[in-house]
């Protein structure tokens, strides 16, 4: 099975066949994958080097141009290390772009905090008007890219690609999916985090709902989802709590309690294996497994 | 149209001051030359895709820039009173979405050039007719010590690299960096990139235009271009 970041190329590179306006920004990284495409569309697959700064700012003076661009690499390059591009030559400008990202959270867990990056979506989702999506399998990918592509009018999109995927792709949605009802909690899985969450939960009565679009929090779908237990634990692959306030808002009118699991403020100073990182953070099944079951009083 | 010697008046609107320093008119001779001999774009072209377009990356001191944008009637001169107010669309650092004419909201140093590289790309993939005889090309304006920033330096080299043709940077060099660029001054940092670059006198009129023009000129064929218009120093 391709992964995600194959998956993405491919689809990007179909998308530059079909639209004349569709422009990629590169900065070296994957590069290799879009050869086939740039040797098609010169003017448009634009490597511009070990330039991540100039890499975001190229996407948007693309836009300002009337391109819809799409620009990729890898997690902390592109969204810390070029945060300012994004907040002004992107938000600010009020133009719009597809951000792509590798190396989720712990991808690289064996080389290091440099190429780390789990407070990515937090700090994306301080720019006004970013969507966000997680998708959860490689499966998944192809059509996320198109929908947040052909949402370009309307706004721009951060997708988050992850070398960690769930054992079966969901039916893609920009909905809150109810993938199993219980009684005592609703737990949401974000991205990859479904089927370690499924694993902990198998024998608890708890619902458990799906989500790879974060922003905008699907409200609704939280409130039906949550059924009256008054207790949520959202378990998300990247900085615990980034969407505890959407919870807390969506949740503002009944009492309800929230658990937030995440990638915790600290660090590790560990290499190693991505499962080793979940294990260290509590974010394996067995983790989200004590979590849970503390929350919801069976320990 | 109002005319060039019109000019302070229209700041005067802004800041209240009679008289106007050096540092707020550095880039006044330079926007009166570009708006008025050089930038295929007017009031009524402000939105047309084939139109050039002007950055101003140095998003400070923009009195001299709401002047010449009102002088070219982009906007009512009834704006220019109420700079920097609550109600008013002028603010001291310009915003694209509230006054016609701006191209980009600037004001953090380095990210005109840099965007200005993606505009001649996407100008260039579109393969858009100009307002005149040549296809439309994108105008930044930068201030000496505003290319400290190293987001310059990635625009700089890769523009070079791939030699886009239809951008010109226009530096005001009023000798306010710091550590300067040493031998040689801005463009021999410029040229070393495979930039075509000429200094000329930032309130000679007609070497400036003359500058431009040569430069618009050579670009069907040459890379990038660097103008750099010397003022004189803040005082």
């Amino acid at each position: 099975m391709p992964d995600m970041r194959t998956v993405f190329a491919e689809t990007a590179s179909a998308l530059l066949d079909e639209d004349p306006l569709a422009a990629v920004v590169l900065a070296e990284i994957s590069s290799d994958m879009f050869g086939k495409a740039a040797a098609r569309h010169p003017d448009r697959v634009l490597n511009v080097g070990i330039r991540e700064q100039l890499m975001v700012s190229v996407g948007g003076g693309l836009a300002l141009a009337g391109m819809r661009p799409i620009v990729h690499t890898y997690a902390p390059f592109l969204v810390e290390r070029a945060y300012e591009q994004v907040k002004l030559d992107l938000g600010h400008q009020g133009v719009h772009a597809v951000l792509v990202s590798i190396g989720a959270s712990y991808d690289a867990a064996r080389a290091g905090r440099t190429h780390q990056a789990p407070e990515d979506v937090a700090l994306l989702d301080s720019v006004p008007g970013f969507s966000v999506v997680v998708p959860g399998h490689p499966d998944e990918v192809g059509a996320l890219l198109r929908g947040a592509f052909g949402a370009l009018e309307d706004g721009s999109t951060y997708m988050r690609l992850s070398s960690e995927a769930n054992r079966e792709a969901q039916p893609v949605s920009a909905s809150l999916q109810v993938v199993r009802q219980g009684r005592r909690a609703a737990v949401v899985a974000v991205g990859p985090m479904l089927s370690p969450v499924l694993e902990a939960v198998a024998d608890l009565d708890v619902t458990v709902a799906y989500a790879t679009t974060v922003r905008p929090f699907d409200a609704a779908g939280l409130r039906s989802a949550e059924g009256g237990s008054g207790a949520v634990v959202l378990v998300e692959p990247y900085l615990a709590g980034t969407s505890g306030y959407a919870v807390s808002a969506a949740l503002a009118s009944r009492p309800h309690r929230l658990l937030s699991l995440g990638v915790p403020r600290t660090e590790l100073r560990r290499y190693g294996t991505p499962l080793d990182h979940a294990a260290a953070y509590g974010l394996d099944a067995a983790g989200i497994r004590r979590s849970v079951t503390g929350f919801i009083g069976l320990t | 149209m109002r005319t060039y010697a019109e000019l302070p008046g229209l700041m005067t609107q802004m800041t209240g001051d009679e008289k106007h320093g050096p540092s707020a008119t550095s880039t006044l001779d330079v926007l009166w030359v570009l708006y008025d001999q050089v930038l295929r774009v007017s009031a009524d072209t402000a939105d047309d895709p084939g139109r050039d377009r002007f950055l101003l990356s140095k998003g400070h001191g923009p009195a001299a820039y709401y002047a010449v944008l009102a002088a070219k009637e982009f906007f009512p001169e009834s704006w220019l009173a109420g700079f920097g107010s609550a109600e008013s669309r002028l603010g001291n650092h310009p915003d694209r979405s509230l006054v016609p004419g701006v191209e980009i909201a600037s004001g953090s140093l380095g990210h005109g050039l840099p965007i200005g590289v993606g505009l001649a790309h996407g100008l260039l993939a579109q393969g858009l007719p100009g307002l005149g005889d040549t296809a439309p090309r994108v105008y930044v304006l930068v201030g000496d010590a505003e290319l400290d920033e190293g987001s310059n330096s990635e625009a700089i080299v890769y523009a070079g690299a791939v030699a886009l043709p239809n951008l010109t940077v226009v530096a005001v060099d009023n000798q306010s960096s710091s550590y300067g660029w040493g031998p040689g001054g801005i463009e021999a940092h410029f040229a070393v990139s495979g930039w075509s670059a000429v200094r000329v006198s930032g309130r000679d009129h007609e070497a400036l235009a003359s500058a431009f023009r040569v430069t618009a000129a050579g670009a069907a064929s040459a890379g990038p271009q660097l103008v750099v218009a010397t003022v004189e120093g803040k005082e």
